[in-house]
């Protein structure tokens, strides 16, 4: 125990050491939160290609050729090169923004201001879990410039596409190669980020900070990174497996007597594709919650907020967050229904997912009893956060149907999926960094965003996001596969065709409301107004401190903390919320 | 009553302000302890039991494709096992042995002993790993490679990765055998020695569950 002003550490001045090797967790989370940004940028391109393509499938487009030589001669992409359009999107969404922005950026920088702790346990793995994550992407979006180009066994690597090697098609040679090694790479990283997150957060709390005093950010940080941990250890060895399948013609996930392109695959015997989809799916699923868990927890921080109320029922919320973690390492199978699963398997995964409704169902609610009879504050960032429950929503009651190894016979390979798991995974997920974005740009560059352009950005893209992803739902029931590069010859979707090209216009304008955040982003940065210490009169840690922080949180003084997370609006006291910090008994009258 | 003040019962009933200390942890240590940033012995700790889990994680899943791939088809062939093997498995289970022995040593304050033993699992942890490199060697000799069998293929993978987690733990090894006869092994470095000598223990455990493992099924 020390006294309570021990001497301020002093940041290092040198521009590597402070801005590119750096060892502050907060100057770290910024990095992740721009690796992020960048990442998005590429995969959002992506979408937009794979959108043009299936609504423009014969036109051609001059760059396009020059882009990709023999992938889109003539300007005309190949279903090939849709396919490693498709792969890339989805794994450098869900690697490199869903599992890093929210965790890794986000939890970076403010698990350690929150439990008053001066920066994460381990400093150093902290910088090399950042530059680490960084290779991982390199070596992803290089992919792109082999020969053969990017892989086509999109984000979930099935084999044998991905394991029979460059005869499969043109990106399962080096591409896939790459993939395996970049996603290996992803895995060290994140291991290395789960430990210090999980040191941090258990051993370097402030005093006072007991468990249930922490913001639910920091349960959701905790858990996510339990999830990451077990999670992608799993994955790291199907990788390691499977790379080996495709390099030294070992058999873990390859039959004998496979025949690809016309031609039979020898060499191989007795493998088995299906253990891969279990190993794959055992990381498979957790990632869903490493994905949507902390943008749940800034939900609730952003609701009780900006309701002027204590989140409705902290401890039914921890404890969902918890039993969401633990549950989701047991329903990987439902993501195989369709693989030749043991119907009475099919049976038991059917059933624990939906037990999974429960605690999802107790944290929407709670989230309602936070809103209800609040005084609500509709910041942009509490646009977010609304639009994230109600993503929320939408993308879990269509889980519902996915669930039941009957309906999920027939929509499986549908685009209700896709449908399904953008609303949930991806855009809901978005949604919370946004939310983030918002509450928290303060704290991290001393300066507001601007209001204004933050309503239109969520509006547009609020409407945007149901208008892209809600027909899908329609599409699957009719019957559209999904994976497909081209529509345009198949009789029984023609009546449909007219939905996809709204789908791919929505696509494009929501896009385009991007850049309105993006000017928001980099101009508050530089023009932005002033922020105050607490601008939103918020309870927790972060908020007691200059903005931005100063480099060590809390200039040598060690907080003590004296209440939980969310005291707002207490009977009694003048102001509506009570500092985390503040020692003041509360005495009311009832 | 405002609506919003009586959804939290502890809020209404406004006791005098909380105990600190109660509950769950929070009791102020680590950074907030004042030791300056970075690491305190209890996260260290915490660190590495998380470090094993994660690694224990990578082999549940070899050992669960391992099962699966044998009991899925028929041409599982149970692979030679080098002799060198049992050797191998004493060598490292007298590295624990001896580092147990250090760790003892200094707990006794004999710091002379403690430079020995621990120098003693060192050497017997490099002697493991070369046994490995030499029972690698036999079978290829013997023609058994990565690809000949599932069993070979998952033999080299768990062994391979058990010594790709060897290395690290002798990089541990060595450094505090360094400081120590370099005599700058100072009280804070007892952290890295318990933590060098636990992660030790759980590669000796798990290299004795894969022996098992490969003995019985494999």
């Amino acid at each position: 125990m020390s006294s309570p002003h021990a001497h301020q550490a002093h940041a290092p001045q040198g521009f590597i050491r402070k801005y590119v090797f750096s060892l502050d967790h907060k100057v770290i989370g910024i990095q992740y939160y721009f690796l992020g940004l960048f990442s998005v940028l590429i995969g959002m391109s992506l979408s937009l290609l794979m959108r043009y393509h299936m609504v423009n499938p014969n036109v051609s487009v001059g760059w396009f050729g020059k882009l990709w030589p023999t992938a889109a001669a003539g300007g005309i992409m190949t279903p090939e090169l849709y396919l490693s359009l498709m792969t890339m999107h989805g794994t450098i969404m869900v690697f490199f923004v869903l599992t890093t922005v929210p965790q890794s950026g986000f939890g970076n920088y403010f698990l350690p201001i929150q439990i008053g702790a001066e920066d994460m346990a381990f400093p150093v793995l902290n910088m090399m879990s950042f530059w680490t994550t960084f290779l991982a992407l390199v070596v992803m979006v290089s992919a792109f410039f082999v020969q053969g180009g990017a892989p086509l066994a999109g984000w979930t690597a099935y084999p044998p596409l991905s394991a029979a090697g460059r005869i499969t098609g043109p990106g399962e040679g080096m591409g896939q190669n790459l993939w395996i090694i970049s996603i290996a790479i992803f895995c060290g990283a994140s291991l290395m980020g789960a430990i210090n997150f999980i040191a941090t957060l258990v051993d370097l709390r402030c005093k006072g900070m007991t468990l249930m005093r922490m913001p639910l950010t920091c349960w959701t940080w905790l858990v996510t990174a339990i999830l990451g941990l077990l999670g992608f250890a799993v994955l790291l060895a199907a990788g390691v497996l499977l790379i080996l399948d495709r390099t030294v013609g070992t058999s873990f996930f390859l039959p004998a007597g496979l025949m690809i392109n016309d031609k039979i695959i020898t060499g191989h015997s007795g493998g088995s594709p299906l253990l891969w989809q279990h190993l794959f799916w055992f990381f498979g699923h957790p990632e869903v919650y490493i994905a949507i868990l902390p943008g749940m927890g800034v939900a609730s921080q952003l609701l009780s907020t900006f309701s002027r109320k204590p989140v409705y029922g902290y401890k039914a919320m921890v404890y969902a967050i918890l039993s969401i973690g633990f549950l989701g390492f047991l329903v990987w199978g439902h993501h195989m229904f369709m693989s030749g699963l043991n119907p009475y398997s099919a049976m038991a995964f059917a059933t624990l997912t939906m037990c999974i409704g429960v605690p999802s169902a107790i944290k929407t609610f709670n989230w309602l009893g936070t809103l209800w009879g609040g005084k609500i504050h509709f910041t942009t960032a509490m646009l977010f956060a609304l639009g994230f429950v109600s993503l929320f929503v939408t993308g879990g009651v269509s889980g519902i149907f996915l669930g039941q190894p009957a309906l999920d016979l027939y929509f499986h390979d549908t685009y209700f999926v896709v449908g399904h798991f953008h609303m949930i995974m991806g855009v809901a997920a978005i949604f919370g960094m946004f939310g983030g974005t918002y509450f928290w740009f303060p704290k991290m560059f001393g300066r507001m965003m601007n209001e204004t352009i933050g309503k239109i950005h969520f509006y547009a893209t609020f409407i945007g996001v149901y208008a892209i992803f809600t027909p899908m739902h329609m599409l699957g029931i009719v019957g559209n596969p999904r994976r497909y590069a081209d529509f345009t010859n198949v009789e029984y979707l023609s009546g449909v065709m007219n939905v996809h090209q709204f789908m791919s216009y929505a696509a494009y304008l929501t896009a385009a409301v991007q850049v309105l955040f993006l000017f928001n982003l980099f101009w508050s940065l530089k023009k932005g107004k002033p922020a105050t210490e607490n601008p939103w009169n918020c309870t927790t840690l972060e908020w007691g401190i200059p903005s931005p922080p100063p480099f060590d949180n809390f200039a040598g003084v060690h907080p003590v903390v004296y209440r939980g997370a969310y005291e707002y609006s207490l009977p009694g006291v003048k102001e509506d919320y009570v500092m985390q910090t503040d020692p003041t008994p509360v005495r009311t009258e009832a | 009553m405002s609506m919003s003040g009586s959804l939290t019962q502890d809020t209404i009933q406004g006791p005098p302000p909380p105990p600190i200390d109660r509950g769950w942890g929070g009791g102020g240590s680590g950074s907030g302890g004042g030791e300056g940033r970075g690491a305190d012995r209890r996260a260290s700790f915490t660190a590495l039991f998380v470090l094993l889990a994660a690694s224990t994680m990578v082999f549940a899943a070899f050992t669960s494709a391992f099962v699966v791939r044998k009991g899925l088809s028929d041409d599982w062939v149970s692979m030679p096992k080098p002799p060198i093997l049992l050797v191998n498995t004493l060598v490292l289970l007298a590295s624990s042995f001896a580092l147990d022995l250090s760790r003892r040593a200094l707990k006794a304050g004999n710091r002379s002993r403690f430079n020995l033993w621990w120098s003693a699992g060192t050497g017997l942890g490099v002697l493991f790993l070369a046994g490995q490199a030499v029972a690698w060697h036999q079978l290829l000799q013997a023609g058994v490679f990565v690809a000949t069998n599932p069993s070979s293929s998952f033999f080299y993978v768990l062994t391979a990765s058990h010594a790709f987690h060897l290395v690290g733990g002798l990089a541990a090894l060595v450094y505090v055998d360094i400081q120590a006869w370099r005599l700058q092994l100072g009280p804070a470095k007892r952290t890295t020695i318990d933590i060098a000598a636990l992660f030790w223990h759980f590669l000796d455990g798990l290299w004795v569950y894969l022996m098992i493992l490969f003995y019985v099924w494999g």
